[in-house]
């Protein structure tokens, strides 16, 4: 599959990251390049063969249900670009 | 008097435990090379007075009598992708530009546990993504080597761990933390003539660890000699309760049970990795090591892993993917840059700050992960690549029911200059061709120098061993650390 | 199994609505799903935050066993599969109440599958209004932080202290067709999570809330569009988005239009629900397993625990209370829709059956009545729920042992219950100190009815001439010169007699 200026922009707005058209224009043989290289993993027989979940196997843990952390209001927000009345403050949200 | 910056981590251990020299003398002394190597801008920070601190803490402590940890008196340099309390912590990046941790990543928390003094904060490829760290926003890392044609050409340390490999081929610490995605360890180490191993996956918390691709990222050390790696690994690896994927198990005594007798062992040469073209003298490299590891007492087979031209694109689907979501909470709203345009929203925001924050192979990377994320492409790519994943980790097994341990060349070629081949992204990529089969297996896997080229740069030798057998892999690798007898060095320019 | 037949009746003729419900339950746990931070309601902005809820660079989640154990009983406890091989999964969207920029949740492996929960739309008929909704899943998630939107004129203000709380996500199936069903269905989804003790039920304060899917077809046709409506916080509301969106859906059809699929927001001010701005790329998730977690795979040790653990659950309880102690269909449902009140009317139960050495099947009547509308009546007036009651449980027995064994009657048991609410003292000492004991003495009683007959002679003679509904007036008055403290089976038969 081939990619376009179009699908390249659909992905930068996916990805949250602004391109100029010059930049996403740029993009599109870069990313078929690469995109074209990977899909000669479509011709591996896979028949049968689970994905791999855990690389060298192991066992999920679980924790007990203790509270050991939070209280650190100032390291959580210590380098926050603005931060206002024990909050974070972003652009207003219109819901 | 001999200069304290040529020994190596045991040696500086050892003499500061005899008495030798102090702790203080040692930190000095690697201040000051520090300093002196602007030029290769190995560093992103430098942290002076960190080592001069645990240096004299250490000195403290001998005075007193009291027990040394196994690092007292030990300065290294931390690549800046692990969090350091207080200490700015980038990946390299615009994006994390000014960000402190108030915490501290558990392996750099267990090395200063141990004694260790910190030098500074390492260069590297943006958020470890690179091979040459030249993607680095705080610059490119300037490689000591250079080739004996009377050129100056600047030349690539390797990547991620590319402050790593430069600053302790030149002399600025004996040693240093790398972390291997598919090969940030281990083709670094080969570029510059020195060693580094990265463990088996979950040996080394990453807790901590700036990610970027998580089933694969691992922490390990990188040194001039084995014998330092198995210190510093002894020290680096343990089991952590806050990373879910570390593993329960005790911390082998490596340094201990180091031995270059490999009788009984067999030695695997997976005929896979000399392709068509190969370059010469790496070629040559390899039969030397063979020849090595068979005076070690080792017996070699030829084995077969089917499936290792598959390995890079199944790297080059997940990593990304992996990548695309881990840097997702990079938006500008609880640290790092943010870049808010005049009447900008909430996600214009995110899109601004992204752009300017990311540089332009992590933006490339997040692309493509999000690209085979996204809905309908799903499992023609990230399933795929993790079947195709589940059969290089079988490769791998069945081919130790043969052998014991397998010998490759860690890098197609030897360093190449700075800008040759940042122009075209899918060449830069192969340049982890026999790194990343191992990545995606979770495997072992050390780089340890041979020898020279004929441009005298360094090549070097990658040996993979079984999962948890680090053992064998600085077995191996310490054999051929004794038979290459390469004590190369570059020669001082900067 | 009973077919509602629910309509709404349009213009063009009759639709029938298909509702769905994906709730969110806030699992009951001291700690985070995948931090060491606390959950408790109501702290201070960004004070229970751990750097792992921030989604610091380099912080991992670790689960918590507690939350995976109170999803699993809950599977059980609705009779679901419980899948011992389950995996989290990432769901990949940027906004600012989701610190990771993904929500870990578990799309392609829920730890629980499929199960029923059976509604009952008539309570006094039970056998014949009783239906099975299916669930689809159950899936354990991340909560995300809060945004606030008031307090700055350019800002939006965050705050991370629900970022990370467990949730528990129950989807039904499509599988209901009136408001009353889906009423109906959050009710008893909440009195099963709140048996188990896995989510504190509080729609109030957010720890239960609902999407509503709702679409409208031709009895018998294929499923039309569906609606989502987000964050619906109780039952009432919930039936209705189910009323007004189907009703809206209709005329959206009935007047040549298509239904979007999209989500909606409820409006109870206004009870209507708008379309939400949608969301762009709202629709590409990037779900793939969270390759921080392993597979979470649950032993037998694990499973066993989790069921010997659970309580008697509604159903049971309910079959039992109509079974085994011979209540009412209606009374049986109304003690066991809540476990605060089946566990306090076993606690009366148990104490009555101690005290006056019964089985608790003879005392189970009397309990049942007493509770459901003495104790009722008075919590009611005095605005308290059963946990705040004034009166306990052993209270209350001993105040029921009281008129059992005749100490007293039921209408001097009121007034003692009246003085209990206002003193706190107990039943027995009430009776003594106030002289209510009732008596059987027939010589004391004797006289009064004397008295009474010869003070109402006229009466006498009604009664003798055949108004022997003067009888009642009889007994009232000698009871009443009694105060009340006569026995009513001694008074009954010395009327009769002093009347022959």
């Amino acid at each position: 599959m081939s990619i376009d200026l179009q699908t390249v922009k659909k992905i930068a707005s996916l990805s949250r990251i602004s391109v100029t058209d010059a930049e996403a224009e740029a993009m599109v043989p870069e990313l078929n390049n690469i995109l074209g290289w990977v899909e000669q993993l479509g011709e591996v027989d896979v028949t049968g063969v689970q994905p791999m979940t855990a690389v060298i196997p192991n066992q999920q843990r679980l924790r007990d249900d203790v509270v050991t952390d939070g209280n650190v209001r100032d390291k959580v927000l210590a380098n926050a670009p603005q931060a206002e009345h024990g909050f974070f403050a972003v652009p207003k949200v219109i819901e | 008097m001999t200069d304290l910056t040529d020994l190596t981590v045991a040696d500086i251990r050892d003499g500061f435990r005899g008495g030798d020299f102090s702790a203080r003398e040692v930190a000095e002394a690697f201040n000051a090379n520090v300093a002196a190597a602007k030029a290769l801008n190995a560093f992103i920070v430098e942290t002076p007075e960190k080592a001069l601190g645990a240096a004299d803490a250490a000195d403290k402590a001998r005075a007193a009598g009291e027990t040394l940890g196994p690092l007292a008196g030990v300065p290294i340099g931390m690549k800046d992708l692990f969090c350091t309390q207080g200490v700015q912590t980038t990946a390299a990046s615009h994006m994390l530009e000014g960000f402190t941790p108030t915490y501290e990543s558990t392996v750099s928390g267990k090395l200063w546990a141990a004694g260790a003094g910190m030098l500074g904060k390492l260069n590297l490829d943006q958020f470890a993504m690179g091979s040459s760290n030249e993607t680095s926003y705080y610059g490119n890392v300037i490689s000591p080597w250079r080739r004996k044609d009377g050129g100056n050409a600047a030349l690539a340390p390797g990547g991620s761990s590319g402050g790593s490999s430069s600053a302790i081929a030149a002399r600025l610490c004996p040693a240093a933390t790398g972390t291997d995605t598919g090969g940030s360890i281990r083709q670094p180490a080969a570029f510059t003539g020195i060693s580094g191993i990265k463990p088996t996956y979950g040996r080394c918390s990453r807790w901590g660890i700036v990610a970027f691709a998580s089933s694969l990222d691992q922490a390990g050390p990188m040194a001039r000699t084995v014998r330092d790696n198995a210190i510093l690994l002894e020290v680096m690896s343990g089991f952590d309760p806050k990373d879910s994927t570390s593993l329960d198990l005790a911390v082998p005594q490596w340094e201990a049970h180091l031995s270059s007798d490999l009788k009984g062992k067999t030695v695997g040469i997976p005929r896979e990795y000399r392709p068509d073209g190969l370059n010469a003298e790496i070629s040559a490299m390899w039969d030397r090591g063979i020849e090595w590891l068979k005076d070690a007492g080792a017996e070699v087979v030829e084995v077969s892993l089917p499936h290792t031209k598959y390995a890079l694109p199944t790297y080059y689907i997940i990593a990304p993917a992996e990548a695309s979501s881990n840097l997702a909470r990079y938006d500008g709203v609880r640290y790092g840059q943010r870049d808010l345009p005049d009447g900008a929203g909430l996600q214009d925001m995110y899109a601004a700050t992204r752009a300017a924050g990311f540089g332009p192979e992590v933006k490339r990377r997040i692309m493509i992960g999000t690209y085979v994320l996204s809905a309908g492409f799903y499992d023609a790519y990230y399933t795929q690549a993790q079947k195709v994943r589940a059969l290089i980790a079988r490769d791998f097994e069945l081919a130790f029911e043969k052998c014991d341990l397998l010998l490759t060349p860690t890098a197609p070629s030897a360093s190449f200059a700075l800008g040759e081949k940042q122009a075209d992204p899918l060449a830069m990529y192969l340049n982890d061709v026999f790194t990343v089969p191992a990545s995606l297996a979770g495997l072992p896997a050390m780089a340890v120098p041979g020898g020279l080229d004929a441009a005298g740069l360094p090549i070097g030798l990658q040996v993979i061993g079984k999962a948890l057998d680090e053992q064998t892999v600085l077995n191996a690798s310490l054999a051929i650390e004794e038979r290459a007898g390469f004590t190369a060095r570059p020669d001082k320019w900067w | 199994m009973t077919e509602t037949s629910y309509r709404i009746q349009g213009a063009t003729g009759e639709w029938e609505v298909v509702i769905g419900l994906e709730v969110h339950a806030q699992v009951t746990s001291n700690a985070k799903l995948f931090s060491g931070a606390a959950t408790a309601f109501g702290a201070e902005p960004n004070t229970q935050v751990s750097l792992v809820d921030a989604a610091m660079p380099g912080m991992l989640p670790v689960p918590n066993r507690e939350c995976i154990r109170q999803a699993v009983r809950t599977g059980m406890a609705i009779d679901a599969q419980i899948n011992k091989w389950s995996r989290f999964d990432r769901k990949n969207y940027f906004y600012a109440d989701l610190p990771q920029g993904y929500q870990i949740s578990q799309l392609y492996h829920p730890i629980v599958g499929e199960g029923q929960i059976e509604i009952v739309l008539d309570e006094k008929n039970p056998e014949a209004s009783t239906k099975v909704i299916g669930v689809e899943r159950i899936h354990v998630e991340q909560d995300a932080g809060k945004l606030m939107h008031d307090q700055h004129p350019t800002s939006s203000y965050v705050d991370l202290n629900r970022s990370g709380v467990a949730l528990m996500e129950i989807v039904s199936k499509p599988d209901m067709r009136s408001p009353a069903e889906a009423g109906a269905y959050l009710s008893k989804l909440r009195t099963i999570l709140r048996y188990v003790g896995s989510c504190d039920g509080n729609m109030d304060q957010g720890s239960m809330r609902a999407d509503v899917n709702v679409s409208v077809r031709r009895p018998g046709e294929p499923f039309g569009t569906r609606t989502e409506t987000k964050n619906v916080n109780s039952v009432r509301f919930v039936m209705a988005v189910v009323e007004h969106e189907a009703s809206r859906q209709v005329d959206v059809l009935e007047s040549g239009g298509t239904v979007v699929q999209e989500t909606r927001l409820y409006d109870p001010d206004r009870n209507e629900t708008r379309s939400m701005r949608s969301k762009e790329d709202a629709h590409d998730y990037r779900y793939f397993p969270d390759p921080d977690l392993l597979p979470l795979e649950l032993d037998d040790a694990f499973l066993e625990e989790c069921r010997q653990s659970l309580p008697e659950l509604p159903d049971v309880k309910r079959k039992r209370y109509e079974q085994g102690l011979g209540l009412s269909a209606y009374n049986a449902a109304t003690l066991t829709a809540d476990a605060d009140t089946a566990r306090w009317f076993e606690a009366l139960l148990a104490e009555g059956a101690r005290i006056q050495k019964k089985s608790e099947g003879e005392v189970a009547k009397a309990s049942a009545n007493w509770l459901l509308s003495e104790l009722y009546g008075a919590l009611n007036r005095l605005g308290k729920s059963l946990e705040e009651s004034p009166v306990s449980p052993e209270e209350g027995a001993e105040l029921l042992a009281l008129v059992a064994d005749g100490t007293i009657s039921g209408t001097i048991a009121k007034q003692v219950f009246e003085i209990m609410l206002e003193t706190g003292e107990r039943p027995a000492a009430i009776v003594e100190e106030k002289g209510l004991k009732q008596t059987s003495d027939t010589g004391a009683i004797e006289a009064a009815v004397a008295d009474v007959l010869a003070r109402n002679a006229d009466k006498v003679a009604q009664y003798k001439g055949g108004k022997e509904a003067l009888f009642g007036f009889f007994v009232g008055q000698t009871m009443k010169a009694m105060q009340g403290k006569a026995n009513p089976q001694v008074v009954n038969e010395l009327v009769k007699k002093g009347l022959a």
